[in-house]
């Protein structure tokens, strides 16, 4: 099998109309420095069989979420997703039309995305949402970013419970963009009050809900407080069925809202691709990054669907747009949709119940086992524990028993050990009885 | 009569006393077609001359619109909001964008009367 379809006189005769030597010569302009040298040390090609053997090797040292007691959360939730959503999403009218590059001929897709915009914005409380992110953590540094457009300020104020992904992605934004992020210390006990750290150059204070480590709060009175500042609140949901349950940001006065829609309708991926949920009050829609698909007629009277307020964006404004963002995540806004259509407003709630229900049970069941306690006085499917001894090492004793028992915090506040004892678990609708009873039975093995 | 003088980038301002009222042509508005909206700038804003001060979408385009002088804001037009249409239907009158607080009216000089920019216009084909 040719993996390359260029002959070898193919490139002679490209290289010759454009006045090139080699191939070499065309990376002439990248530094010296930039350059890889040596050649990548790979093997040399093998035929189809072997090389499907020497993969298919690499894949087993893998150790999926599916195929073991799985409690690992903290931005990333393995849900169940049934057959019909990954049926539909690969049926050829979706699957080879998942971007409208020519809109108004791609109705069936602007629809789709339609209908994704609206659930968005009704779990989410707020007034409208967009045609999706690349991720939740894209979103976030987009919603800050929007924040210091409306505000005209160039400092947000980070909370302690916001995973330090997200954080880092924001503040990757802010180094070339010229915004300063300033975060709160990691807030493992959720007992941080933002609010008295708001003032005249705050551009708005970003808030997770629940938190990395789980807490669950109401953030009516900072959003408050952040509004009589000029300054927005930011919500960020990662884990989207929470939605199902909890009060959603709208309600708590949220500016806007930005999520991870993974959990629903999306398998784990190993970490992507992912979809990022953005929505905003009506107000602000001018100032919103991506993509927007409105309802409309057509000449005859008939109901259509246009990408709208495009003048926000790229192709447009040029460099006065509003993001850089010229596209969606739309097979994994697809799937985000399909899955919650089939669950319904009910099964929606129904499925919130389920998690938060075994999160309940695993908590009683690991609190129970001596030496560990739970940290949370409030959570939905995930919280964090504190172990008599540090975390990654124990983790990595409970996968030769069977569990994949959570994150250690230590592994996203590397330079933190204080919170090297703390891990973070997450129980979802599916973890079984006999997963958990395993887990504090395995747990109370190796401590 | 109060003076009126235009620039090149087919913004009109009026002076009354020491304060300039500005808006795109009658022109502008018809090379840029209906008009959507309009996002115009804070009062108190100083702007320079020739600093973006508003913007204008129509459904053809979005537009920046420079200030033709420097000077202060001090009101902005707010029915705009509500009916952007304004600067198709009355460019020159109530699809006014904001009034601004001269620093130097020596800066008009440098802008066109209204028979200077019909040329100008003209020539542009």
């Amino acid at each position: 099998m040719r993996y390359l379809p260029h002959t070898e006189h193919d490139r002679r005769s490209m290289l010759a109309a454009i006045g090139a030597a080699s191939v070499d010569d065309l990376y002439r302009d990248v530094p010296v420095a930039a350059r890889l040298e040596d050649h990548v040390d790979l093997p040399a090609h093998q035929g189809e069989l072997a090389v499907e053997r020497t993969i298919a090797a690499l894949a087993a040292k893998n150790r999926p979420a599916g195929s073991m007691a799985s409690f690992l959360g903290a931005g990333a939730y393995r849900h169940h997703v049934p057959a019909s959503v990954d049926h539909l999403i690969q049926r050829g009218e979706f699957l080879t039309s998942y971007t409208p590059y020519q809109p108004e001929v791609t109705q069936g897709t602007l629809q789709m995305l339609f209908e994704f915009q609206t659930q968005v914005a009704l779990i989410s409380g707020m007034d409208v949402a967009n045609a999706s992110m690349y991720d939740g953590a894209t979103a976030a540094a987009e919603a800050v970013m929007m924040a210091n457009r409306i505000t005209k300020r160039t400092k947000s104020i980070l909370s302690g419970g916001l995973h330090p992904h997200y954080r880092e992605v924001i503040e990757t934004y802010g180094r070339w963009s010229g915004f300063s992020a300033k975060a709160a210390m990691p807030d493992a006990a959720g007992v941080e009050d933002l609010a008295g750290q708001i003032d005249a150059d705050t551009s708005c204070v970003v808030v997770q809900n629940p938190s990395v480590f789980g807490h669950v709060r109401d953030h009516a009175a900072l959003a408050a407080a952040a509004q009589k500042a000029g300054a927005l609140l930011i919500v960020v949901v990662t884990e989207a069925v929470s939605l199902g349950l909890l009060k959603p940001p709208g309600e708590m006065g949220a500016d806007i809202f930005v999520g991870e829609g993974q959990s629903i309708g999306n398998a784990l991926n190993f970490g992507g691709p992912y979809v990022g949920l953005f929505a905003t009050r009506d107000k602000y829609v001018r100032q919103m990054p991506g993509r927007l698909t409105g309802e409309t007629v057509d000449a005859d009277g008939r109901r259509g669907w246009v990408l709208t307020l495009s003048t926000r964006e790229q192709h447009i404004r040029r460099e006065k747009a509003t993001s850089n963002i010229c596209t969606n995540s739309g097979l994994c806004a697809l799937a985000f949709c399909i899955h919650l259509s089939l669950l319904g407003e009910d099964g929606f709630t129904r499925l919130a119940e389920i998690n938060h229900a075994h999160a309940v049970q695993l908590a009683e069941k690991l609190g129970g086992v001596k030496g560990i306690s739970v940290v949370n006085d409030s959570f939905f499917n995930e919280f964090a524990l504190t172990l008599p001894e540090p975390a990654s090492p124990l983790v990595e004793r409970l996968v030769g028993k069977g569990v994949l028992a959570g994150v250690p915090a230590a592994r996203l506040w590397p330079d933190k050990p204080d919170l090297a004892n703390h891990l973070i678990v997450a129980a979802t609708e599916t973890n079984t009885e006999a997963d958990m009873d395993l887990f504090a039975r395995a747990l109370a093995e190796v401590l | 009569m109060a003076e009126i003088r235009f620039s090149k980038e087919h913004e009109w301002i009026r002076l009354e006393g020491d304060t300039g009222t500005v808006g795109i042509t009658d022109y502008a508005q018809s090379q840029l077609g209906d008009v959507v909206f309009v996002e115009v700038p804070e009062v108190g804003r100083k702007i320079a001359k020739g600093a973006q001060a508003a913007v204008v979408e129509s459904v053809k385009a979005a537009s920046e619109v420079y200030s033709p002088v420097a000077g202060e804001v001090t009101a902005a037009n707010a029915a705009l909001a509500d009916n952007p249409g304004l600067v198709n239907s009355a460019a020159m009158g109530e699809g006014w964008f904001f009034k601004i607080k001269l620093a130097d009216k020596g800066e008009l000089d440098e802008l066109m009367d209204e028979a200077a920019y019909k040329a100008y216009i003209a020539g542009l084909g």
